[in-house]
């Protein structure tokens, strides 16, 4: 078939560094092709050319045949190729019409023809099954919806060839199953699309073949028939990434963190209801739940962020009278929080910074009131190594780290503290692959240190995986908890949708 | 490695110094060519006006001591809004806080008689700190208890401030063998030393000694360190175990504290009186003190001088030429103007020259987001080819 689309030895340099290094791809007409690779792979920066944000260096893009070097997005879009962005470009305060029109003569009329784009538009929405209502404001909307009016946008200026840049990674699970419907009717109508993504698990659903760039460079174009998701994650990493293993065994029997009948409320309704657990001594408890259904809440109460209406905290056996962050941290909890960058660092200051936040009091760091700069970039230093951490200095203000590389320092600062007990909330969200199961590697070695972890996670394989023992939090509620050996994923999928079976599970 | 990257950090630091200044320079001579557009359309020779300016405020040794009496209440201002500005807070009432703390300066001053001046100069200028720290105080309970924004509550303490002077040098205070609304004169041992021999006081070099103390505190304390985070991200702040209200109310006290030093100074230096409206707005021109010296404590002693220099020679130039020392506000505002577009504006182009003029001494000249791509890059191939020392 002939392709759509042909890049022929494309090379884009910043500087000395090469983002993208001699690419060779071809795209055939009327196929979801997956564009792969971690975070500073290279996937920007090439989708960035083909959308008119950036101009190669070398190479030629080939597009219906015919080379094409475009100044702007404006004239990749008159060419036919739409992208949409991960961040959307809309304006709240307008309806759709007005957003989809902005930037776009409707005709030689100077005035704004508001009947006729809504009738355009709304042809457009019907023949995608994009469900989107032209009349609406789009701050009413939800962020699929939104998403779906940025489509719009792109089909409206005649888009034959569409980008979306991670575009499941704001939506919800429901909304990413009316994406997927979405994308295969405009598969059907001879749209091309390049899905760009690093959750192999959608890829394999949606996409009919897949290119892995690693480090700027391809690594190959597959079809997806016949290969799996080792091999993707192989491929993209550049190494096997081996499934993290709980080696069984060492658990003590000694309790760590035990919460009896714990009940809190916001304003008046309840959000936690009689949650009662116990963590031992170098064990991973991990809680499973779709977000929304207390998880926050549950995190916040034992960190001492949120007041509780009832219920008895104890560590090693002594009751937690007050909690405040400061207490806990003083006692041994670290925390590793659900939204980096609200609550997990100070994004203005500096790496080595952000690292002490917890300790800089303590002798190590100063003295007399006084931080001393030398022990604290002897600190950071040590920790950029141990960790990995990919920044160009101790210095650089923590806020332009990529999202894995911030993570990596809330870790460090959280394992530095030799906790007795993690509260770990979603700690790989947004993490690519060989980023998360570093995480999950160190996650590990600290409770084999006898460190106890209370994993709390959305991602249904990873408390799976990691966890020694499993619950499932479902509207405020423990809804049972099992041994990782009992624990099968279609009875824990039930227990977070709510439904319960008759049996009862020890506690 | 590390010695390299040590040599290139030195090299940026320098490059990125020179270029902020001189991105700074530019403001203050766009700002005086635009204020001569002024002049010009006012019917006044620029050329002479800036000479007379100039001539006034830097002319000769008087002149330039003249210029540092000016500045003195505007670093103390600048001060006082820089130091809330570091934890997220707007003090706009350094104005108030002014007042508040010549008044209450001046009453240790007065009714605390037989003192030597070594203990009844620092008494009195406790009290002032106390009184503005009081006062901002207020603001600062307000906004922690009760969520109320501490921008209004700042402005409206400014009335109650500048009023209940009014009122205590026409009632209370006044200086019971006079006729006019003000103060007796404050005992010699209430007073601030002149310098030189000159209107110049002591008040200039505390009030740099101040800077300089609030540099270190804001960048090498422990307790700089909580300010500036809650400055940063309150909520992340709170989850490190930091106590944000506590540091938030200290910050406002504190802040109040260095504008209520200011007043006392401003009256213990060079009024030696209290007296209504005895301050021209310095707290309201202390914001843009701060605006120009880059909310950095040693940033605004440079700025203070610079609108001390404008006020001083605008007085010089009015006397000469009868021309309104207005026309200076016009220049002092098109310098505000101007940092502002410098600080938001021309960031991406600021950075590209920094960028590359680093290159040239022997930096690095990739921007910051690339080198932290980069380095991911050189740490993965590494690990590829079994190098790797982890």
């Amino acid at each position: 078939m002939e392709p759509i689309l042909e890049i022929r030895g494309l090379v884009k340099r910043f500087g000395s560094f090469v983002a993208n290094d001699r690419l060779n791809l071809a795209i055939r007409q009327g196929e979801i092709h997956a564009l792969l690779g971690e975070n500073g792979a290279g996937k920007s920066t090439l989708m960035n050319m083909l959308s008119g944000m950036l101009e190669p260096d070398e190479g030629e893009i080939l597009y219906k045949g015919k080379p094409v070097r475009f100044g702007s997005p404006r004239e990749a879009g008159s060419a036919g190729i739409g992208m949409v962005h991960q961040h959307f470009m809309l304006i709240p305060a307008l309806t759709v019409a007005e957003n989809v029109l902005l930037g776009l003569k409707q005709d030689r009329s100077p005035f704004f023809r508001f009947k006729k784009a809504c009738a355009e538009i709304r042809e457009l929405s019907d023949r995608f099954g994009l469900d989107v209502r032209p009349e609406a404001k789009v701050s009413d909307l939800s962020v699929g919806q939104q998403q779906r009016v940025e489509i719009i946008k792109t089909l409206f200026r005649g888009a034959e060839f569409i980008i979306l840049d991670e575009p499941t990674a704001v939506l919800t699970p429901s909304e990413v199953k009316d994406l997927f419907r979405v994308l295969r009717t405009l598969k059907e109508q001879g749209k091309t699309i390049i899905f760009i993504s690093h959750k192999l698990q959608e890829i394999r659903e949606i996409c009919d073949r897949v290119t892995v760039l690693r480090l700027g460079r391809l690594i190959g174009t597959h079809s997806l028939d016949g290969i799996t998701p080792a091999d993707l994650a192989r491929m993209m990493v550049g190494r096997d990434v081996a499934a993290p293993v709980r080696k069984a065994g060492i658990v003590s029997q000694t309790n760590r963190l035990k919460v009896t009948g714990l009940h809190a409320s916001e304003s008046g309704v309840p959000v936690l209801k009689d949650i009662s657990f116990r963590i031992r001594e170098g064990e991973i408890l991990g809680i499973a739940g779709v977000d929304g259904n207390g998880q926050r809440e549950l995190s916040e109460v034992l960190f001492g962020l949120r007041s509780k209406d009832a219920g008895i905290i104890e560590l090693d056996g002594e009751a937690l009278q007050r909690q405040q962050p400061r207490s806990m941290k003083e006692k041994g909890v670290a925390y590793i929080p659900e939204d980096r960058h609200k609550e997990g660092l100070m994004l203005q200051m500096s790496v080595e910074e952000n690292l002490i936040a917890k300790e800089y009091r303590k002798r190590r760091f100063s003295k007399g009131g006084i931080i001393s700069r030398r022990r604290m970039r002897e600190c950071a230093d040590e920790q950029i190594k141990s960790f990995a951490i990919k920044t160009s200095g101790a210095s650089v203000p923590v806020g332009r780290l990529s999202g894995g590389n911030q993570q990596k320092v809330i870790l460090a600062r959280e394992l530095m503290l030799n906790p007795k007990v993690i509260v770990a909330m979603q700690p790989t969200r947004g993490m690519d692959v060989g980023a998360a199961e570093y995480v999950h590697k160190r996650l590990l070695e600290a409770s084999e240190q006898g460190c106890s972890i209370l994993l709390i996670s959305t991602e249904l394989e990873e408390v799976m995986a990691l966890s020694d023992r499993i619950a499932v939090l479902y509207k405020g509620e423990l809804l049972g908890t099992m041994d990782r050996e009992s624990a099968d994923r279609d009875r824990i999928g039930q227990l977070m949708a709510g439904i319960r079976p008759n049996a009862s599970f020890a506690i | 490695m590390s010695e390299a990257r040590s040599v290139n950090e030195k090299a940026e630091r320098w490059v990125k110094a020179v270029v902020e200044v001189l991105f700074y320079a530019g403001a203050v001579l766009v700002a005086l060519l635009a204020g001569g557009l002024v002049m010009a359309a006012a019917g006044v020779s620029p050329l002479e006006a800036y000479r007379l300016i100039w001539d006034g405020a830097a002319g000769d040794a008087n002149s330039v001591k003249e210029t540092l009496v000016k500045a003195t209440p505007l670093l103390f201002a600048g001060l006082c809004y820089t130091f809330a500005y570091r934890s997220g807070l707007f003090n706009i009432g350094a104005e108030g806080q002014i007042y508040i703390g010549a008044m209450t300066g001046t009453m240790a001053a007065l009714y605390v008689p037989g003192l030597p001046g070594f203990a009844h100069l620092p008494l009195c200028i406790a009290a002032g700190a106390a009184g503005g720290a009081v006062w901002a105080g207020i603001a600062g309970a307000l906004k922690i208890f009760k969520g109320a924004s501490e921008i209004i509550n700042t402005i409206m303490l400014n009335y109650m401030g500048i009023y209940l002077v009014s009122y205590m040098v026409t009632g209370p205070m006044k200086d019971p063998s006079g006729t006019l609304p003000q103060s007796a004169r404050l005992p010699e041992s209430a007073l601030l030393a002149k310098l030189f021999d000159s209107r110049l006081h002591y008040g200039f070099v505390l009030a740099v000694a101040l800077a300089v103390i609030l540099y270190i505190v804001l960048n090498r304390t422990v307790w700089g360190y909580e300010i500036r985070s809650v400055g940063f991200n309150k909520q992340a702040t709170k989850v490190m175990g930091i106590p944000v209200s506590r540091n938030m109310l200290l910050v406002m006290m504190v802040s109040g504290a260095i504008a209520g030093i200011g007043g006392y100074v401003e009256i213990a230096g060079v009024q030696n009186r209290l007296f209504q409206n005895f301050s021209p707005g310095y707290g309201y021109d202390g914001i843009a003190v701060a605006l120009v010296g880059g909310a950095h404590p040693l940033g605004n002693i440079g700025s203070a001088i610079l609108f001390g220099g404008l006020r001083s020679g605008a007085n010089a130039m009015q006397r000469m030429t009868g021309t309104s020392t207005s026309l200076v506000y016009v220049i002092q505002a098109t310098i505000i103007v101007l940092v502002v577009c410098n600080r938001y504006w021309f960031g991406g182009w600021k950075r590209r020259l920094i960028a590359s003029l680093a290159a040239r001494f022997g930096g690095d000249s990739r921007p910051e987001e690339l080198r932290a791509v980069q380095a991911a890059r050189e740490t993965a191939l590494n690990v590829n080819k079994g190098e790797g020392s982890r």
